[in-house]
């Protein structure tokens, strides 16, 4: 039995297939990259799996449990964590009340919420600036606080959706960093990344998406050599 | 989390010794005003302030929970304090199903449905007239003659709304209400089940708006439709005595009460019968005229004071309270 599995997704809306056939698995302890050029359905998959909408057919199987058209915060209480590549931080409350309000969903009390974030924030690097109101972090700390958030509850596996777009070298070496220590925390990563250096590195198998269909998977070398890839990057000339 | 400030404290300290030094009743009616203010500001600040489900029909719960009260009277002869029991789960059981059905709207189309549900309780109690009295409304006698019991009452009954809400807004629940103020869809992936937390807190809202309702059935002995579900005497009051005060902050609403409830009553009395003194003395019909004017105007003010606070204290006194201060501060000379 597959660890985690999408089947078939496919997600039309209106008229428009935005999704059209999404189909992988992953493994347990695994770092699994999804890529594909802008508009190819990445994002949309990852709304699927966490339940912000549920797909027009196809299913998602965690853990063996059809998953498929729950609510957001009961797939999160199952243990899939997710971030936003358009970040949503809680704007006026401080980064250590965003993570508290994260880690209420593993505990009840103020005292442990604060000790699960208090961790949480220190394991992901954020403690200097724990008091900081969230709106007034830069790119890069709300993209870290997006990952602290979902860590703080506790997920068995995570979606990063670009958390790496928009940042400086150094950062990106950081975040790189940041995603190899969760991965050794036991935690299973789906990543979306356009960052080809970020996914390269990182992923020990990729899966390609074009026109919301998946059109490639393997070990970062297959699929960067594959046809069907670099004519999806590229144009048909360079395949 | 901080403390309950000394100031708060000291404030309750006074107001309940208050009525050994000064029964005066005209004061005792714009103290219990003021904390009736209190106890509604503080009810939609919970909802609309700390979980940023705006309504503008709060009057909806108080004039259910006035209505269950005058209603207890009306059929069956019971006292209306039991609507002081039942006001408040009447006001919740009214908000339960208006909740699961408006709350898939967000903004300014739940504020809207609020509005609806208001205005179609004020007609129903009017339409019904066998069952409510009608435009005739429901009188009863009052049980104390005193003031000061309803004060008491009153003082506890704010007191004791503040005290929840602070438990409220320092536990679990207020981290989840303000994570869906600020952000809906990530607080749904934090595992906040949005849904449940607004109608928790719309259910607690009501709640203390409803039993406010009862308490001014029991305290004032009169009421009727356009009366208790008035649109701006309860619903966009309860709306600028959070602003003015500070919404989202926990004593913010009593603050507002005491600003708004005494700048109404500065205007209603013509400066506390300062014109009339002034008219009497002189005997100059301009003073007599210009109280007429003044009397009205408490409106005017209230929406110029509504717009000062919004351009220049956007978190209301209590919000903006370190600006505020840093202002006086600055604007001392320097000795």
């Amino acid at each position: 039995m597959a660890y985690f599995k999408v089947e078939k997704l496919v997600k039309y809306f209106g008229g428009l297939a935005a999704v059209n056939g999404v189909s992988f698995e992953v493994q347990k302890g695994e770092i699994f990259g999804i890529i594909g050029p802008n508009g190819c359905g990445k994002t949309t998959t990852f709304n699927m799996i966490s339940g912000v909408f549920p797909p027009t057919s196809g299913k998602v199987i965690y853990q063996g449990k059809e998953i498929q058209g729950m609510k957001s915060h009961k797939i999160c209480h199952l243990g899939v964590g997710r971030t936003f590549q358009v970040v949503k931080p809680l704007g006026r409350m401080s980064v250590l009340d965003n993570v508290t309000a994260a880690a209420f969903s593993r505990v009840n009390t103020i005292r442990e919420a604060r000790e699960v974030a208090e961790k949480t924030i220190d394991f992901c690097g954020l403690a200097p600036v724990a008091d900081v109101l969230a709106k007034a972090l830069p790119i890069a700390g709300r993209k870290r606080l997006e990952i602290t958030r979902a860590m703080a509850t506790r997920p068995d596996l995570l979606l990063l959706d670009e958390t790496a777009a928009g940042l400086n070298p150094t950062e990106l070496l950081e975040a790189i960093e940041l995603i190899r220590k969760i991965r050794g925390n036991g935690t299973t990563v789906i990543i979306i990344e356009h960052i080809m250096h970020l996914i390269m590195t990182l992923s020990d198998r990729i899966h390609a998406i074009n026109f919301g269909q998946s059109v490639a998977e393997g070990t970062p070398k297959e699929v960067a050599a594959n046809p069907q890839v670099i004519e999806a990057y590229l144009g048909k000339d360079y395949a | 989390m901080k403390k309950t400030p000394v100031a708060a404290i000291v404030a309750v300290a006074a107001l309940a010794l208050l009525p050994l030094v000064l029964a005066d009743n005209y004061f005792l009616h714009l103290l219990i005003l003021f904390l009736i203010w209190v106890i509604i500001g503080s009810s939609w600040n919970i909802m609309a302030g700390y979980t940023g489900q705006v309504s503008f029909g709060h009057a909806a719960f108080f004039g259910t929970g006035a209505y269950t009260a005058g209603l207890f009277v009306m059929h069956g002869g019971f006292s209306a304090w039991w609507g002081m029991a039942f006001g408040g789960v009447a006001a919740m059981l009214l908000g339960l199903p208006f909740g699961a059905i408006c709350f898939p709207l967000r903004g300014a189309y739940f504020a809207l449905a609020s509005l609806a549900l208001n205005l179609i309780l004020m007609h129903l109690a009017t339409i019904a007239e066998r069952f409510t009295g009608g435009m005739q409304g429901i009188m009863i006698m009052p049980t104390f003659v005193s003031k000061v019991p309803y004060y008491y009452i009153t003082l506890g009954m704010a007191v004791a709304t503040l005290v929840v809400v602070q438990s409220i807004i320092r536990s679990k629940w207020g981290y989840y209400f303000v994570s869906i103020r600020e952000d809906q869809d990530a607080a749904e992936s934090l595992g906040i089940d949005t849904n449940r937390y607004k109608n928790v807190s719309l259910a607690v809202s009501a709640f203390f708006t409803g039993t406010a309702g009862a308490l001014y059935m029991n305290y004032m002995g009169f009421i009727d439709p356009h009366v208790v579900f008035s649109l701006h005497d309860y619903s966009v009051m309860a709306i600028l005595v959070a602003i003015v005060g500070g919404v989202g902050t926990i004593y913010g609403p009593a603050v507002g009460a005491f600003i708004m409830v005494g700048l109404q009553e500065l205007f209603r009395s013509g400066f506390f019968g300062l014109f009339k003194y002034l008219g009497d003395r002189t005997g100059s019909e301009t003073f007599t005229q210009a109280m007429e004017v003044v009397q009205h105007a408490h409106v005017l003010v209230f929406g110029i004071l509504v717009v000062v606070v919004i351009l220049f204290l956007p978190n209301g006194i209590v919000g903006d309270w370190g600006k505020i201060r840093k202002s006086v501060f600055r604007s001392k000379p320097a000795a």
